[in-house]
């Protein structure tokens, strides 16, 4: 995994809550046995005008010149900014590695999935949960901005905005060093491979129709 | 000091290490493995060149992607055979217990887990797939997980977990005649909302939900991830004890009641504290229709489609208004004039044989509505199709114009050829309304196996007890 570092980048909103993982990434796509090549189909009903298919060319099918992330400079956001329950739905990864395929590194909003939030930090990308008022005030600045961009700060926990305002934000310490330094969780557990040999003979001891 | 709650006491027999961060590293006893969440995941260790930590703690089977027409045609979708192959190759490279396509025990992953008793008391159950929480229903830690936490799972048997909130929702007295366990877990989402659970581990507990069969908690339990919870808890009792006895994994004689010992102790002390609760009279449960695209958006039959004019909330108002947009539906509309084109009665939610039975009362000596362009049954496994052939289930089906199909998700998701096109209209058992999901522009309404039953009759919403 890469480490996160600072960064300042465009911010494209979606101003809708519940924004499920079978929209980010509907389910065709599912049937990849990659973990690679998602970003041309995120968003791939609201993205396109037309129905997709795996496999087939997206360079022929009609953009749907409405959607934020056709327009620019959205296109090139890093930055998504979206309402409550960000992600709800299935546990599908690709969701993930689709946001992060197109080039999506922080999504903010005021709460998100829990499967969702979990499986962002395996991968290097940021979710931000910020209050409702400071989420409606982004909203509001960026209806108002062409080039909308915000600066994140994992190490001290800041959003900035381009005024220079600063919103701090919550992370657990152990995600935070983990993406900070690009750390891979099953490297880390390996270091307690004797602990849980001997949880496990503790516990199959106590309770051997487990066995 | 206040006794333990159910997610307190499985969560401390799995520990186990606690981190200085918060963090504890979490025992995992069994893995559920389909063939979309873990190819990847396969594919990570074989890079690494890790091993798997315990073989026989996976259960592996296709469920998503396999097509629910006649085995002998085989996966015609040059890109979900390769996945399913993928799978199988995998399964046997390791050495892994797979039921494949063909065999009669392969099904829904969350159908055969109980099914086959690989699902116990007491367990930790984890699978790439969010409806995991449905194992709940046995007093066990079950939740989904994303790819790199299967392949966690699959190098180290645990996981790095932080502990949840504890939640519980009671549902006292008892339901009416014809209210199911699919309209309790929709009626508790309607009130609790889609992120009421976010960040919690929901114990189900009251009259209601202990009167409920296994298949009825599993239902219930299906659906919490639907409520913003990752994991359902349903405490152990001698419903769980009845359903696991004697299945094929699970333990027989003397360890049997060594296991039952510990098992009556799954249960929340008298005197647990929880973070949050919530308390919902049953009485006041009718049958439930989703009118949106998020199961919160919900309603009685006999109710009207609810108007955004009512909603004081301005963003509540807009996200209402452009759900019934997508649905095709104009506010204040009775549900009897929402009229169907599809029909599916399966998934994980609700594709036992309680549920088709339930169906099947409902359709005897009745006939599918000529509006109807297809209503499909998908039973959960293979085993639950010879039974419900047994039982002559199948028969009502198909003589009441129903097709009756070979077990996977089907529908429910829409990965195989089973789907909606652009405009349809579907009554499913199913747990997800979300756009698209059933098919690109098709329109979802959640509903009980019973209703969806009345539904195909009368080509139309139907309150089930007045038909």
């Amino acid at each position: 995994m890469e480490k996160f570092e600072k960064f300042t980048g465009i911010v494209a909103a979606i101003d809708r809550p519940n924004i499920d993982t079978d929209a980010i990434i509907p389910k065709q796509y599912l049937k990849s046995i990659k973990r690679s090549g998602f970003g041309v189909n995120l968003f791939d009903d609201w993205r396109y005008l037309d129905p997709g298919e795996p496999g087939q060319s997206n360079t022929e099918r009609r953009l749907n010149p409405e959607f934020v992330l056709n327009k620019e400079p959205y296109k090139h956001a890093q930055i998504l900014l979206a309402r409550e329950n960000f992600a709800c739905g299935s546990s599908r990864e690709h969701a993930v590695w689709a946001l992060m395929d197109f080039g999506i590194k922080v999504v903010i909003a005021p709460s998100f999935a829990d499967i969702f939030y979990n499986n962002s930090f395996k991968n290097g990308l940021l979710p931000i949960a910020l209050g409702d008022d400071l989420v409606d005030q982004l909203f509001a600045e960026m209806e108002s901005a062409q080039d909308y961009l915000l600066s994140i700060d994992l190490e001290q926990q800041v959003v900035t905005t381009a005024e220079g305002v600063e919103m701090t934000f919550e992370v657990d310490d152990f995600r935070r060093s983990c993406l900070l330094q690009g750390l891979d969780d099953i490297g880390l557990t390996m270091q307690y491979a004797a602990e849980i040999k001997a949880f496990e003979q503790r516990y199959y001891e106590a309770m051997p129709w487990l066995k | 000091m206040a006794g333990k709650t159910l997610y307190d006491k499985i969560w401390e027999s799995h520990q186990v290490r606690r981190n200085d961060d918060g963090t504890a590293l979490l025992y995992i006893d069994r893995h559920l493995v389909h063939e979309v969440t873990s190819p990847q995941a396969f594919e990570g260790l074989e890079i690494a060149q890790r091993p798997l930590w315990r073989k026989r703690s996976i259960l592996a089977v296709p469920d998503h992607n396999v097509p629910t027409t006649a085995l002998e045609q085989g996966i015609t979708d040059p890109v979900a055979r390769l996945q399913v192959d993928t799978l199988d190759q995998n399964c046997d490279k390791y050495g892994l217990t797979e039921f494949k396509r063909g065999d009669k025990r392969q099904g829904i992953v969350h159908v055969i887990g109980p099914e086959q008793g690989a699902t116990l008391p007491g367990m930790t159950v984890v699978c790439g797939d969010s409806h995991t929480s449905t194992h709940g229903a046995f007093a066990a830690l079950a939740f989904g997980i994303g790819t790199s936490e299967v392949e966690h799972v699959m190098a180290t048997q645990c996981l790095i977990q932080k502990k949840s909130k504890n939640m519980r929702v009671t549902v006292d007295g008892a339901v009416g005649e014809g209210i199911t366990a699919k309209d309790i877990v929709l009626h508790i989402i309607g009130v609790i909302g889609t992120a009421g659970g976010t960040g919690c581990t929901i114990e189900f507990a009251g009259e209601a939900i202990t009167n409920l069969s296994m298949e009825g908690r599993m239902t219930v339990c299906n659906m919490t991830i639907e409520a913003g919870a990752r994991a359902g808890l349903i405490a152990c009792d001698q419903t769980t004890l009845d359903y696991v006895k004697g299945r094929p994994f699970a333990p027989a004689g003397e360890t049997w009641d060594q296991a039952v010992a510990c098992w009556n102790e799954l249960h929340s002390d008298a005197d647990a504290v929880f973070d949050k609760e919530v308390s919902i009279d049953a009485g006041e449960i009718r049958p439930q229709v989703t009118w949106g695209t998020s199961p919160e958006m919900v309603c009685s039959v006999t109710d009207t489609i609810p108007d955004p004019a009512n909603e004081p909330d301005s963003i509540k108002a807009g996200g209402m208004q452009t759900a019934l947009d997508y649905m095709g539906l104009r506010a204040n509309t009775p549900f009897n004039q929402v009229l169907l084109d599809k029909i599916f009665i399966g998934s994980c939610t609700n594709s036992r044989i309680e549920d088709l039975r339930a169906a099947a009362e409902v359709i005897k000596g009745r006939k599918v509505a000529t509006s109807v362009k297809q209503a499909l049954v998908v039973p959960g496994s293979g085993l639950i199709k010879q039974q419900a052939e047994d039982e002559g289930l199948d028969r009502i089906f198909v003589e009441a114009g129903f097709e009756w199909r070979e077990p996977g998700c089907s529908m429910c998701l829409a990965m195989n050829a089973d789907r909606l096109e652009p405009g349809e209209r579907c009554a499913s058992t199913s747990n997800r309304n979300f756009e698209g999901r059933q098919g690109q522009g098709g329109r979802t309404h959640l509903v009980s196996p019973a209703m969806a039953a009345a539904a195909a009759i009368k080509g139309h919403f139907v309150d089930v007890r007045e038909l």
